[in-house]
């Protein structure tokens, strides 16, 4: 039940918050503050601190932190079934840590019908917090969707200028890729009925099953497909740079920090436990996708004169080293995808949360129109300048530990592809450090006058600066808090990188 | 204890401090922290230092464990031994004098509070560099300090010119920071710690000399030296650098940082002693370097310039001896080249003060009576720089270049280029004497540099003076370089050739006997005279290279060429979207008659496949 409330509380919020526009126009941005808050508290005291620590077995829903479980369809064996463990748990975290910042990057951006904006807000929320808990293939499925159109339409309604054609973009590319892994759920669950008699949607279920080859493969590429157009990597990922770039703030802090998040989730979570043969021979391709997403994203978002574009491909590159880590089939580099999603959330929904504060100032994301911005904003210039040395990977924050860990992983099994994604490093560096040039350093205008970072603006980037110090010089916590699960995972896969320490 | 950890964490504290104020700061409370949390510091070296004499042996003091991923757990952790001991006083010690100084020079600065913030966050990131007992945490104080550097580097950001330079500093090192982080990766991956004195113990016990692995593993990490100590082929970046205020390169581009490379090689010694090969390469490098950079200072006019050539000249000695497997040489060299160097730049740093920001040596002249202070200055950091007898860098270069003599095969060459480098060091140095203090003046100062630039000016005076008498306490740490049995006549030779170039540089630029317009005004003279100006044409190459290909596909790429498959499948749904709705177009005729068609078509396929 108590995960069932976690779903709902966001969902009945986002109702209320859409009715209460007619009462009063700031009503719904304290609602949605409210639901935030809330949902976050529960989250954090979800689970005591003791049992984080307990081993967590894959296929033994009992052995999760919780778990619930009631009949949806019973004839094809769908059920309502949700279960959290330390991944879920960190993941949702993290969702409604952001959450928090994307109510508050949007506290005074909308004005254009704030209640329906905040309901789809919080709607995304809800559907990207039951993608982190179903466990069942097809209520993962319905979750899947139910975040897409929510902010299908933050993007279609609120977005910039060519929002519509980013929002079709979005949608069909989510839509594609989804419907490969409905047939490839569909299709997994008659495996089941001719492997145990009995048709079964549950991941739990699906755990026990075998595979020849043949089909793991193609099965395996169905959830691939749709996870990586979601993570995304080149060269599916042409439609996160437009999708971006017209979403309004928050639906860009959304997207760059938990959505992108959900595609990673899903490799871990079904794409290598359900299929880790398929997965293990699958993963050089995989890794050489993953290296070229990173430099290419790198070399484009080099290339960008849009402030936002640029941050967008920096994501691209940034999520080739989640791919990376992943495909390297071992516990330094999983780790390392773990960290960096939830590094890669902070920084990069800082950069998005930036890239809105100078578009409302100076009405342009064109960095040709911007220069000198340090001289008029200073404490807006420190503050770019800390999450553009996250984001180049400076060690002493959190995006270092992540990418570390995930080339130190990574060198073990596929020492050539370290040696060109260590190249990203270089690019990193040359264009986040483009970004301060362009932006903020150079000579200012004289004719503008731009107001500096408030106290609102100055406490959120504050909150963040200092999560991503503490990520950087003692992630412990997030690694401790995942490592049961991994533990729990890489058993039932034994792969040979894999090996659990006794 | 608790008292070491304070070493690098006053600076760092004190830069916290001065960022979170925001310029908001008073500028005597933000010289207090600046100056005072570095003067700490070193005041707690001292004690150290003092500590350490009395019971010399290594200490460690371990934090927190920074991350635990199976085998790999890298701790916060301090390890003091010799070397650091030596590496920590030149930081705090110098890094004191040059704050002291900075609070003057920068004074009327607007953004006082920031410098002050960055140096000190400099000053704190290269204690953890020396003092960190792992690899990554080291590699945290590398690029800590590498990030100061940039944003000291571009610290007047109004002109874009000084980003460039910024943005090139950190870039170029960055490549260098790339391939040591992948001997990193290396070193982990077959010897499983990156804890230094494991991994160095490790490595003796499972690899042999001359292998293909410790080979491998040192030659990455020499990338990083490489980059960091801007030597051949990663030292572009260095003359740029001087675009930051005077007191910054003379920390950070003289004294400490781009001395970092050295430090890495001779922590590191037991690796590179696997690795013959490397180590050859280092000298090499390090004869090619500093050769070079002689050269093109003989030629610049930019008062900084010329010291920054000087600097990558002078680096270029200190892997020499790390090639030779000299060591402590090197390590000696790297404390003598911190106080004259520093000296050096102080003093430069006040002519420029005085004189309006003139950079150029040809538009001053004649400053030895009206700035006598900044003139012993300079006289006595030229001396030290051309090694003339009885100064510090007379005895860490002598030592070099003995060394140097003394390896088998390849020393007697080493020794000659390391001499000739000599020569060419005491001719550019006494250039830059004669012509900015003897002749007649060009620029008047507007003002006298004020004590809290003379007392640093004077005690690094001193510093260079006797800085070769200090016994560094690396017995322990550094192999000993034991004492060559060298014929006197080289000994000799060694000691002259400075003395000789002292005279050649009076005789052309004071004196006037030889006249070298015949030479410099020739179509050949002007040719070379452009080359070594431009600094061996190295930034043109790179331009060619690296810099035009990587801005040219980036400009092919701007658009997303991936694109252009998804949009070749929306045009092509386009296309059958205009010829079904063309079929469609409500004419009764025209549907009766595809009917027929259709229909014929179908019988006559359902026929054909009838048996």
């Amino acid at each position: 039940m108590s995960l069932v409330l976690l779903i709902l509380l966001p969902l009945v919020g986002g109702l209320i918050a859409w009715l209460g526009e007619r009462i009063n126009r700031d009503l719904p941005r304290w609602i949605a503050l409210a639901t935030v808050a809330v949902t976050l508290l529960y989250v954090i005291t979800l689970v005591p601190a003791g049992q984080l620590a307990r081993a967590t077995i894959a296929a033994d829903p009992e052995s999760w932190l919780l778990y619930s479980r009631t009949d949806w369809i019973p004839r094809f064996g769908i059920s309502f079934e949700l279960a959290l463990d330390g991944l879920s748990l960190l993941l949702l975290v993290l969702t409604w840590l952001l959450g928090l910042i994307a109510v508050a990057a949007s506290w005074s951006e909308i004005d254009e019908r704030p209640g329906f904006f905040q309901a789809n807000l919080l709607w995304t929320l809800a559907g990207v917090t039951g993608v982190f808990l179903a466990l069942d293939l097809l209520l993962f499925f319905l979750f899947w969707e139910v975040m897409l159109i929510p902010m299908y339409l933050l993007i279609a309604i609120w977005g910039h200028e060519n929002r519509a054609y980013a929002a079709m973009k979005f949608f069909i590319f989510t839509q594609v890729s989804g419907l490969l892994m409905l047939l490839s759920m569909v299709a997994l669950a008659f495996s089941a009925a001719s492997q145990t008699g009995q048709m079964s949607f549950s991941y739990f279920d699906l755990l026990q099953l075998e595979f020849d080859p043949r089909t793991g493969f193609w099965l395996m590429l169905g959830f691939f497909i749709a996870f990586t157009v979601k993570l995304p990597i080149f060269p599916f990922h042409t439609w996160l740079p437009d999708a971006h770039t017209q979403a309004p703030t928050a639906g860009s802090v959304l997207l760059a920090g938990i959505l992108l998040k959900t595609g990673a989730y899903g490799l871990l979570r079904f794409c290598l436990p359900l299929f880790p043969e398929a997965s293990q021979s699958f993963a050089p391709i995989a890794v050489a996708l993953g290296v070229a997403g990173v430099i290419y994203g790198a070399v484009l978002a080099f290339a960008q004169v849009d402030f936002k574009r640029l941050v967008a491909y920096s994501s691209v590159s940034h999520m080739g080293f989640v791919m990376l880590g992943l495909y390297a089939l071992n516990d330094l580099g999983i780790k390392g995808a773990v960290m960096q999603m939830v590094t890669h959330g902070v920084s990069t929904a800082a950069l998005f949360m930036m890239a809105g504060a100078l578009q409302h100032r100076l009405h342009t994301r064109d960095m040709s129109n911007m220069g000198g911005l340090w001289h008029d904003a200073p404490r807006m210039g420190a503050c770019a300048l800390f999450f553009a040395l996250a984001s180049l990977g400076l060690p002493g924050l959190g995006n270092f530990v992540a990418e570390f860990l995930v080339l130190l992983g990574l060198f073990a099994v596929y020492p050539w592809m370290t040696a060109l994604a260590a190249l990203g490093m270089v690019t990193a560096a040359v264009y986040s450090l483009w970004m301060m040039q362009q932006a903020f350093f150079g000579k200012p205008k004289e004719s503008r006058a731009m107001d500096d970072f408030g106290a609102r603006e100055m406490l959120t980037m504050g909150g963040m600066m200092l999560a991503l110090l503490w990520l950087g010089l003692y992630p412990q916590p997030v690694l401790d808090m995942v490592h049961p699960v991994l533990e729990g995972m890489y058993a039932g896969m034994s792969l040979p990188g894999l090996a659990v320490a006794p | 204890m608790s008292l070491t950890a304070l070493i690098p964490g006053l600076p760092l504290l004190s830069a916290a401090v001065l960022l979170l104020s925001t310029g908001r700061m008073p500028r005597s409370v933000a010289a207090i922290f600046g100056a005072g949390s570095v003067g700490l510091a070193a005041a707690l070296v001292a004690s150290l230092v003092a500590d350490f004499l009395a019971r010399p042996e290594a200490r460690e003091v371990v934090l927190w464990t920074w991350m635990s991923v199976g085998d790999f757990a890298p701790r916060i952790a301090l390890h003091i031994d010799g070397l650091t001991i030596v590496m920590m006083s030149v930081i705090t010690g110098v890094g004191f004098l040059i704050h002291l100084y900075s609070v003057e020079f920068m004074w009327d600065d607007e953004s006082f509070c920031r410098y002050f913030a960055y140096m000190n966050l400099f000053v704190g990131s290269m204690l953890l560099l020396v003092m960190a007992d792992n690899l990554l945490l080291l590699y945290l104080g590398w690029e800590g300090v590498g990030m100061c550097s940039y944003l000291l580097v571009g610290f007047w950001y109004r002109d874009p010119a000084n980003g460039a330079a910024a943005r090139k500093a950190f870039v170029v090192t960055r490549v260098g920071d790339a391939l040591m982080a992948l001997g990193m990766l290396l070193l982990f991956t077959e010897l499983g710690t990156l804890h230094i004195g494991t991994l160095m113990s490790a490595a003796q016990e499972n690899w042999s000399v001359g292998g293909n692995l410790p080979t491998l593993a040192a030659a990455l990490l020499l990338g990083g030296a490489l980059g960091k100590s801007a030597q051949l082929p990663l030292h572009v970046w260095l003359p740029g650098a001087m675009a930051g205020p005077t007191p910054v390169s003379a920390l950070i581009h003289a004294a400490t940082m781009v001395t970092a490379g050295v430090y890495l090689v001779a922590r590191c010694f037991d690796l590179y002693l696997l690795a013959p090969a490397v180590l050859e390469a280092i000298a090499w490098i390090g004869l090619g370097t500093l050769l070079l950079a002689a050269f093109t200072a003989l030629v610049q006019h930019d008062i900084k310039r010329i010291l920054a050539y000087s600097t990558i000249s002078q680096i270029g000695y200190m892997f020499l001896a790390l090639g030779v497997g000299a060591f402590s040489a090197g390590v000696f060299h790297l404390m003598t080249h911190a106080f004259f160097k520093a000296l050096l730049f102080l003093a430069a740093g006040a002519v420029i003060h005085c004189l309006h920001h003139e950079h150029n040596i040809f538009r001053m002249g004649g400053l030895r009576n009206r700035l006598p202070v900044v003139f012993w200055s300079f006289l006595i950091g030229c001396a030290a720089l051309a090694a003339l007898p009885m100064t510090s860098g007379f005895f860490s270069k002598d030592a070099i270049l003995l060394l140097a003599y003394d390896k088998p095969d390849i020393g007697p060459l080493l020794w000659l280029g390391g001499l000739l480098g000599a020569l060419l060091t005491s001719i550019y140095s006494f250039r830059l004497v004669f012509v900015v203090f003897f002749g007649e003046a060009h620029t008047e100062p507007d003002r006298q540099p004020g004590w809290r630039m003379a007392v640093p000016l004077a005690l690094l005076c001193v510093l260079s003076l006797v800085g070769g008498w200090i016994a560094m306490p690396l017995s322990g740490a550094l192999p000993e370089a034991g004492h060559p049995e060298i014929s006197h006549t080289v000994e000799y030779i060694s000691i002259a050739v400075p003395i000789i170039g002292v005279i050649i540089a009076y005789l052309i630029f004071l004196g006037g006997q030889i006249s070298i317009a015949g030479v410099r005004d020739s179509s050949m003279g002007q040719a070379l005279q452009g080359f070594w100006f431009s600094g061996w044409r190295m930034d043109d190459l790179y331009r060619v290279l690296l810099v035009t290909p990587f801005t040219t596909l980036a400009r092919w790429w701007r658009n997303e060429p991936v694109d252009l498959l998804y949009n070749a499948v929306v045009a092509i749904s386009r296309f059958g979207h205009r010829v079904f709705i063309a079929l469609q177009n409500g004419e009764l005729r025209w549907y009766a008659t595809t009917l027929a068609v259709g229909l014929i078509f179908v019988l006559s396929l359902a026929l054909g496949v009838a048996p």
